[in-house]
């Protein structure tokens, strides 16, 4: 601790020292590289009070800087006025445009030639191989391996044998076979457990379709006719598509909402 | 001409013939009513007798004069000029005499309903099978004396509003014409000149709806963003801005000045599921109404001490707006159930007398607001003659309720015939008919009464948003999302009389002013046009 103030005293009899610019400027410019080399090696307790303490700074600069930039910040126009004025009779009713009625149906039309469907669930992680299946070692010194387990729920139909063990390359365990699934119908918004007909797609892979393997976001065949459901040509729906909404190894269970 | 290309060329209209007609196949058309005239035998009907028994009454009910034996085939101004001989036998100046409707008890489907003699005794009681031993009571009600010429033609264009027009109204007494739109200004116009007077800034979004108080004095536009603005209609400035609602208004009603001379009240409706009731002077809010549980649609103040609105929520209210008690003001009297979905529109019978005021056809001034409000007080009398107020009330479900809301919560009738929503509906001034415009692109007209379905009007090729009456209730006007606006003739047009073209896009605005001398009709393609014959 410096007695008294000598420092000062020195500046104002003697004078700066001739580089004493070059220096402070020098300091400052070394200060970040100092501070980033301590904010990298600090840990534990002073970790925390540092980054709070530094945090605290950043806010306050990100402050100043707006209060800087103000005349230049874009703001939203409060008094622009929406296009498209319509009576008070009119308004909340854009939704019954005619043109909009068609050009949906024509949209409508176009999906189905494709043959796809807005689902609930779009997107999906996909599942890796190597998370899908486990390795199952064979041979009497455990040194082949080529045959797989799979790691997730599966459906196998009714009539399903397994093939001889020399030809079985991927195992579908029994306890992780799965017959019915709890369907939430969107609308009514009721669920029932009903029958699974087939596996239709697995976003992951073909071979996962194939193998009847259920994940996240894959689409299943469930029977309704217990629903009573009817097609608009007026037959009785039975077989329906559905959604699965979660993970069915995690939960032991196949919830699925059905596409409507 | 435009209808003949349609029908290839098979069809004929008079200039078109000669060589030089490319649609000329060298032969017409001809009709058979044309050629062959046909032979009406009801003159000559045996079965009628040549006199039957009737008993006239007035409006109330009373009788008018002794059992009279008339011709069967007297009609109706044999029977008015009778009626004038039985009132006031010393009156005989041609130009007094009012002209009449009667209207005679008939018994249909077991309810005995007012059926109006439309052209003599013999075919009412032909078609009718009424007895011809037993008497006969017609009742008859006056018609407006004066007579107010049929629009045909498009006097102004009057440009100015640089975005749609959502609303024009013409002030009580005629004079006045104001608009409403969606470029955010309000604007009053001249009307011996269609020249504008006043450009008035001040809202901030688009003006949707604007009303005069009936005096005449007071003029209220409110906007999208729940802002009522009060303007002193004969400077073009704002008087005060008030924020009334947090989301849009869909409807202004002022007090009617029967009840109240100064016409200082108001109230509104908005999205924000509430009404509220104002003090134009004070500029406080006197009452707020809340009990709706979605978007108001519409308010409108009664004559007789109740206020209406219909909501979205599919129920009308009654609100008391009216008392000595200053509490009272805003109590909920009754609750109106029986749409199935959003209710639209709210007609009542008296719209027409309580909108104008004092005012009539003789476009009067009046030296003082007593002698206006009396003035008023007379004329709401004089129209409501012992008879209840009646409220009709046209909905998405594509039905209209008529109640008597003054004495029950229970519809008198549902009318049923529309195919779509149901968006605006009108009470003639005499309270006679009242007329709905539809999506479904037509109006019909129902009796304003019992409720029965009168006529169908159709011609429009898009949907129907607006419908006013003449002040006089022979002539109806219908603005379409057609670009057009369609002239109807009372009650027996199924044909519209006039078209109206000129808009370049959908009519959205539409009014008749009170004095009967003008139409306007305010369009999406930001153009006023003025109508007259």
């Amino acid at each position: 601790m410096p007695q008294h103030e000598h420092m000062e005293r020195h500046m104002k009899l003697h004078g700066r020292r001739l580089d004493h610019e070059e220096r402070t400027r020098k300091r400052e410019a070394r200060l970040v590289h100092k501070r980033s080399e301590f904010a990298q090696k600090v840990h534990g307790l002073r970790a925390k009070l540092y980054n709070e303490k530094r945090f605290k700074e950043k806010a306050a600069m990100r402050k100043t800087i707006a209060q800087h930039n103000q005349r230049n910040n874009k703001h939203a126009n409060d008094e622009a006025v929406a296009d498209g004025a319509v009576p008070a009779y009119l308004l909340d009713r854009e939704g019954v445009s005619r043109a909009k009625v068609l050009s949906n149906t024509v949209k409508q039309k176009r999906k189905e030639k494709a043959g796809k469907w807005e689902v609930p669930i779009p997107k999906v992680k996909p599942v890796a191989d190597d998370e899908m299946f486990k390795v199952m070692r064979t041979g009497s010194k455990r040194n082949k391996a080529w045959k797989r387990v799979v790691t997730k729920c599966t459906f196998v139909g009714d009539n399903f044998t397994r093939k001889a063990p020399k030809f079985e390359r991927f195992i579908r365990p029994t306890g992780l076979r799965m017959k019915k699934a709890n369907v939430t119908h969107p609308e009514l918004k009721t669920s029932f457990q009903l029958d699974i007909l087939s596996v239709k797609k697995n976003p992951s892979s073909n071979l996962y379709t194939n193998l009847g393997v259920m994940t996240k976001g894959t689409i299943i065949e469930v029977n309704v006719s217990d629903l009573g459901l009817v097609t608009t040509s007026g037959k009785v729906a039975w077989g329906k598509m559905a959604q699965v909404t979660n993970n069915p190894e995690l939960d032991g269970c196949v919830n699925a909402v059905l596409l409507v | 001409m435009s209808g003949n290309k349609n029908t290839g060329g098979i069809a004929w209209a008079g200039s078109l013939v000669g060589s030089q007609n490319p649609n000329n196949l060298g032969y017409r058309y001809s009709h058979a009513h044309k050629r062959y005239k046909k032979t009406d035998d009801s003159e000559n009907d045996d079965t009628l007798p040549a006199s039957v028994v009737v008993q006239f009454k007035n409006r109330e009910g009373e009788e008018v004069g002794n059992l009279i034996d008339i011709p069967t085939n007297s009609d109706i101004d044999a029977m008015s000029s009778l009626v004038h001989s039985l009132l006031n036998p010393e009156e005989e100046d041609e130009s007094k005499k009012i002209p009449y409707s009667f209207y005679a008890k008939v018994k249909r489907n077991g309810v005995v309903d007012d059926v109006e003699v439309t052209s003599t005794l013999a075919s009412l009681i032909k078609e009718h099978n009424l007895g011809t031993e037993d008497v006969i009571s017609l009742t008859y009600q006056p018609l407006a004396v004066f007579r107010v010429r049929p629009v045909t033609r498009c006097t102004d264009t009057m440009p100015g509003h640089t975005e749609a027009i959502l609303h024009v109204s013409y002030s009580p007494d005629g004079r006045h014409l104001a608009s409403g739109g969606g470029d955010t200004t309000v604007r009053f116009w001249d009307v011996n000149t269609s020249l504008p007077k006043f450009t008035c800034h001040g809202h901030k979004n688009h003006v949707l709806c604007t009303a005069w108080s009936p005096d005449g004095k007071r003029f209220a536009s409110a906007d999208k963003n729940g802002v009522l603005i009060l303007w002193d209609p004969s400077k073009g400035k704002a008087v005060s801005t008030i924020k009334a609602h947090t989301k849009h208004i869909s409807s202004i009603a002022w007090e009617p000045m029967h009840m109240n001379k100064e016409c200082d009240r108001l109230a509104t409706a908005s999205k924000d599921s509430l009404v509220k009731i104002w003090h134009a002077r004070t500029k406080r809010c006197i009452a707020t109404l809340s009990g709706h549980l979605d978007s108001v649609e519409c308010v409108k103040w009664g004559g007789e001490g109740l206020l209406y609105s219909a909501s979205r929520d599919r129920t009308i209210k009654a609100w008391c707006v009216e008392g000595t008690d200053p509490k009272d003001v805003g109590k909920l009297v009754r609750t109106f159930k029986g749409h199935g979905h959003r209710i639209n529109s709210l007609a009542l019978s008296c719209d027409y007398v309580c909108r104008t005021g004092p005012y009539d056809h003789r476009c009067k001034k009046f030296a003082s607001d007593d002698e206006a409000h009396q003035a008023a007080i007379d004329k709401y009398n004089a129209f409501k003659a012992g008879e209840p107020e009646r409220m009709v009330s046209g909905s998405d479900d594509f039905t209209l309720f008529l109640w008597h809301p003054k004495e029950s919560k229970h519809p008198i009738k549902r009318l049923t015939g529309h195919q779509q929503a149901v968006n605006h509906i009108a009470f003639s001034p005499d309270g006679r008919y009242f007329a709905s415009a539809s999506f479904d692109k037509k109006t019909k007209i129902w009796n304003g009464k019992s409720g029965d379905f009168i006529s169908t009007l159709h011609g429009h090729v898009g949907a129907v948003y607006q419908v006013a009456w003449s002040s006089d209730s022979r002539y109806l006007v219908t603005a379409s999302k057609d670009s057009t606006a369609k002239l109807w003739e009372m009650p027996a047009g199924k044909r519209a009389k006039e078209t109206l073209p000129g808009h370049a896009d959908e009519v959205y605005a539409l009014d008749w002013s009170p004095n009967g001398s003008s139409v306007s009709t305010g369009s999406k393609d930001r153009t006023i046009k003025i109508w007259k014959h």
